[in-house]
């Protein structure tokens, strides 16, 4: 019972459309309901996402400062100046140095929490919730006990507290760039915050395992272990895993909160919102730039979402197998 | 492979556990407490800062614990002059409970509509969602707010709430769940004379009620945390969310270190009962969806 239902979360719709379509009498009043049931979404849909985004592309093309409704047609000259801005480049090149560090280390953090809470037989909830509980708790608060308490750069840090014990100096976590300390800050938050929630993607796969899987390796002489860890394990999560990188990937992406709090105020680590935010939102209120920069990074990550929507499947979700 | 998988559910959790012995079993468990401990830290960090007086904070010697509970740190937060935090606290309520049940109604409708109402291009218009989800809306804040803007909603709740409620996710979520619900109720219902709406009132909803607890949970708790939207909405600091006052304090000139813990262990609260009640349905709702935001 239970299968044919979830199964049939994966099945597309037009099946079910044509099978219902015969009916007398509901047939004639059925479009009537659709719109009845999908009309207040779609008009939303249509003023608050549709209409934003082409006024934002048609403003690309105007010199737009202080003004949402410009007449200074400028062609692409808005593109150039984002394009050739350095620190719109240097955003990106901070998103991939983000990425390379925060995607590996979530992904292996929440795989190793599964892990551990997997195998536990008492206490099991218990570790799952001080794990999971993190995930309650706003970007915002988070930077805050990361900056005020955990890596204050004055004495009474936690983290330089703890240096002071084996008589080390303390450090500037944020306050200079070099060497770039700031990465340890800005990394350990978002590892925090976000660990828990993918353990429990991880936790749902691992269940997911046939247990014959386990009991054949043994059989055939494989120890428990990084063996059956390595040819077992892996490769069943293999699902969980691609969906969970793309998902840490696209969150990487839009990364503001924590940057925005813990470096407001600095030049360096300044991701592409960050710098979107400034360039339009900031003294200059320059629209047109802005909204050059905004289509360019929609552009951007409405490739990696394609490339995600083709490997995951829309409506297949990862837990399907 | 798929149509063993459920029954291995049950049986499979714990055996592994079994084989380690006694060795392997305290390894285990030490292990796992020592990550417990260090995720604990920065609540622990929270509740002492928010509990000492600022010169314990500040001090040279690092102190575990105060050496007399500050109670009266409690009501600082709300007398401060500089930071309106009652009213932050409030619009927090306010927007995140109308954005949990505006995306609730709204939502549920539609994806109701596009799994169940016959309709010629049904199809079309899923696909018209789908195309939504290639963008993230925070990557699209310039553009929502020069929308909202010119409608004259900066500085409103209308402003904070209403440009979120359109999810194209969540609608997908609802559709997809729809698909799976047994049909043979609603056609029950519906041979008993309800057309679709009391079908979907009567008989759909009240059989859906875990799934929408799952997503209010989620969608709750997105909406008390949301940053970046109030930061642009919320000029003015009347309309400031208790996010964008605890990110004010931090860039205020006079830090007043047990003020703002306690304003943080403030914000946090809420969140952490939503959490500790209704755990089970966001679990559920997260390994369902393979979703958060």
């Amino acid at each position: 019972m239970s299968t044919t239902t979830t199964r049939g979360v994966a099945q597309p719709a037009p099946a079910k459309v044509s099978k219902a379509r015969p009916r007398r009498g509901l047939g004639a009043s059925s479009t009537f309901n659709f719109w009845l049931f999908t009309g207040p979404f779609l008009i939303g849909l249509v003023i608050f996402v549709f209409v934003p985004i082409g006024w934002s592309i048609w403003l690309s093309f105007f010199e737009a400062r202080f003004t949402v409704t410009p007449s200074e047609f400028v062609g692409l000259d808005n593109y150039k100046q984002v394009l050739t801005d350095t620190n719109f480049r240097n955003s990106l090149v901070t998103f991939t140095v983000f990425a390379a560090f925060i995607v590996p280390a979530t992904w292996a953090m929440s795989l190793g929490l599964a892990l551990l809470v997997n195998r536990l037989r008492f206490m099991r909830a218990f570790f799952r919730s001080v794990f999971f509980l993190p995930t309650a708790v706003s970007y915002v608060a988070a930077a805050l006990i990361w900056k005020m308490s955990i890596f204050n750069g004055v004495r009474f840090g936690l983290a330089n507290t703890f240096l002071g014990w084996f008589g080390i100096d303390n450090i500037a976590w944020l306050a200079n760039p070099d060497p770039p300390w700031y990465w340890l800050v800005i990394v350990t938050v978002r590892l925090w915050l976000q660990s828990g929630f993918y353990m429990i993607l991880f936790i749902a796969a691992l269940q997911n395992i046939p247990r014959e899987l386990y009991e054949a390796a043994s059989i055939d002489g494989a120890k428990p272990g990084w063996q059956t860890f390595r040819h077992i394990t892996l490769p069943q999560l293999r699902a969980t895993s691609t969906a969970v990188i793309l998902l840490l990937l696209v969150a990487a992406y839009q990364a503001f909160d924590e940057f925005f709090n813990l470096l407001g105020k600095a030049t360096w680590g300044q991701p592409p919102l960050v710098e979107l935010y400034k360039m339009a939102l900031g003294q200059n209120q320059n629209y047109g730039a802005g909204s050059a920069g905004a289509v360019v990074l929609t552009l951007l990550i409405c490739v990696v979402t394609l490339f995600q929507g083709k490997i995951m499947g829309f409506g297949r979700g990862e837990e399907s197998k | 492979m798929t149509t063993t998988a459920p029954d291995v559910r049950k049986t499979a959790e714990p055996v592994k556990a079994k084989r380690g012995g006694v060795i392997g079993n305290t390894g285990l468990y030490i292990a796992t407490g020592v990550a417990g401990l260090l995720f604990l830290i920065p609540f622990y960090l929270i509740v002492r800062n928010a509990l000492m007086t600022d010169p314990e904070i500040t001090g040279e010697e690092w102190k575990w614990l105060p050496t007399s509970i500050q109670w009266g740190n409690f009501s600082e937060p709300f007398d401060d002059v500089t930071v309106d935090f009652a009213r932050a606290l409030w619009n927090s309520v306010v927007v995140a409970v109308l954005h949990t049940s505006g995306i609730l109604l709204i939502c549920s409708l539609a994806g109701y509509g596009l799994a169940r109402i016959p309709y010629k291009h049904a199809n079309k218009v899923f696909y018209a969602v789908l195309a939504t989800l290639m963008v993230p809306t925070a990557v699209t804040f310039v553009p929502s707010f020069v929308l909202v803007s010119s409608l004259g909603w900066v500085d409103s709740y209308r402003g904070l709430i209403i440009p979120g409620l359109f999810s194209g996710f969540t609608c997908f979520l609802f559709r997809q769940y729809f698909l799976g619900f047994p049909k043979e109720l609603e056609e029950a219902a519906r041979v008993d004379g309800l057309g679709y709406w009391g079908a979907y009132w009567r008989i759909v909803v009240p059989n859906s009620l875990n799934f929408f607890a799952a997503i209010a949970t989620i969608t709750f708790i997105n909406g008390w945390n949301a940053f970046l939207w109030p930061l642009v909405i919320g000029q003015d600091p009347s309309a400031w969310t208790v996010q964008v006052a605890l990110s004010s304090y931090m860039t205020n000139q006079t830090v007043n270190y047990h003020l703002i813990f306690m304003a943080t262990a403030i914000s946090i609260l809420p969140l952490i009962f939503v959490f500790l009640f209704l755990q089970r349905w966001l679990v559920q709702g997260i390994a369902q969806t393979g979703i958060k935001g």
